[in-house]
């Protein structure tokens, strides 16, 4: 190879009327927000929430998540993908945890499909902050898979007693469904982050 | 669904780690543990699609697109490069959003609390696509330096960040650009958190030919993404 990787550097605190500024109240239009879904988006409608807990467990509240996933049958918004994917369905959200009086991310989005047989559905998540270097790939697996993330390759070659940190609980809010995705950044319970 | 594509991983020769002590917020929340090696599939492939209908048309000049009643304070510049994967190819139709301070080193952003003025007629953020070849250009004013808690008397060197998809969510990066002769990078635990050897690829080079008479002065940054993995992937 030519040339080195330009090294990444932190998005610092003030990320926000950057990248999230419609959220935040800047006067930028988004690119993307947290509502990725949209009202002829096809597939079940979810909630993906959570929060991100430093070291000492305390929440953080200028981390920035992103998500990419695949629509209701598996298929991705790019030209990687040769399959053509839910017209409408970008797939793609951001959220900054400065916002929710709780410092969750919530997203509104629908319940992806798997991307082939032998794979369990899932999101891609990246996480940003102050005090984060490079960013860090997590995955988001669903509760109500266990079949399918028992065959799944990624996560089965994640250690069996790290597995539960990729697994978000399924609850209800008002007939919707959630799900609750927290993010260890360390600690006992230090959620699996993989080498993209 | 398979694919043949895959990207190379992150170069730890020149990507920080995630803990480094003397930057003291990554203590708490860098990972500590090992990453776990993904086995590539579509997920890491693909990643979202920004077209020019993303884009406004004063989007890519910071000295417009915030303005009032007159024109930001500071001195105005032009930043521009080409965005390469490693093996020189460019990176083209590849949205960049970039985010900054002021001429007098304040953010926009409400946590901001240094006591400097803001700019009524600057924001600090904005976008652009690469072209075909790979070529961003961007009309700003140079950021000014900040006081930051990390340590007693400690200043963040003039600094632009961008933040850049390229083709993939695997070759996702946020960096952030400084200037050359600054003599705040020896003292930036943030800059010197990175490898030595790649340091110095986060300053930009000052330009002549990029200078634009009576107007700006010039700045040229190249940024490198992952490139393209020979091995071929499962799944």
């Amino acid at each position: 190879m030519a040339l080195k990787q330009t090294p990444s550097q932190t998005v610092g605190p003030y990320f926000a009327y950057g990248l999230t500024p419609e959220q935040y109240g800047y006067p930028l239009k988004s690119i993307a927000g947290a509502e990725m879904r949209g009202p002829d988006t096809e597939g079940e409608a979810v909630r993906i929430e959570g929060q991100v807990l430093d070291g000492e467990g305390a929440c953080v509240n200028d981390a920035m998540i992103e998500l990419w996933q695949a629509d209701a049958h598996g298929r991705y918004a790019h030209p990687a993908d040769p399959r053509s994917s839910n017209a409408g369905f970008a797939g793609f959200g951001r959220c900054g945890t400065g916002t929710d009086p709780e410092n969750r991310f919530v997203f509104e989005t629908v319940k992806p499909g798997a991307i082939a047989d032998g794979h369990a559905p899932h999101i891609n998540v990246i996480v940003f902050m102050r005090g984060l270097l490079t960013h860090a790939y997590t995955r988001i697996y669903f509760a109500d898979e266990a079949e399918r993330n028992a065959a799944d390759p990624v996560l089965s070659a994640v250690p069996a007693e790290r597995r539960d940190t990729l697994i978000a609980a399924r609850t209800e809010d008002s007939g919707q469904a959630v799900y609750r995705f927290d993010i260890h950044m360390q600690g006992e319970n230090e959620t699996v982050f993989f080498d993209v | 669904m398979s694919t043949e594509l895959s990207f190379n991983r992150r170069d730890w020769g020149t990507q920080p780690p995630y803990l480094h002590a003397e930057y003291k917020s990554t203590a708490r929340r860098g990972p500590t543990r090992p990453l776990v090696p993904i086995v590539s599939s579509l997920s890491e492939v693909t990643g979202p699609v920004y077209g020019h209908e993303s884009v406004g048309e004063l989007d890519s000049d910071l000295t417009k697109n915030g303005a009032k009643d007159g024109e930001p304070l500071g001195e105005r510049i032009i930043v521009t490069g080409r965005v390469l994967d490693e093996d020189g190819r460019p990176v083209p139709n590849t949205l960049i959003e970039i985010w900054q301070a002021n001429a007098a080193g304040r953010y926009i952003h409400v946590v901001d609390q240094h006591d400097a003025p803001i700019d009524p007629n600057f924001f600090g953020g904005g976008r652009c696509l690469t072209d075909a070849d790979g070529a961003y250009r961007f009309y700003t004013v140079r950021p000014g330096a900040y006081p930051w808690g990390n340590h007693f008397n400690a200043w963040r060197p003039n600094h632009i960040h961008l933040s850049l998809f390229g083709p993939a969510f695997a070759t996702r990066l946020v960096t952030q650009m400084y200037f050359p002769g600054d003599p705040l990078l020896d003292l930036d635990p943030i800059y010197q958190g990175t490898p030595e050897a790649a340091r110095g690829s986060l300053v930009a080079r000052f330009d002549i030919e990029t200078t634009e008479p009576e107007f700006a002065l010039g700045y040229v940054f190249d940024i490198v993404l992952r490139g393209r993995g020979a091995t071929p992937m499962e799944g």
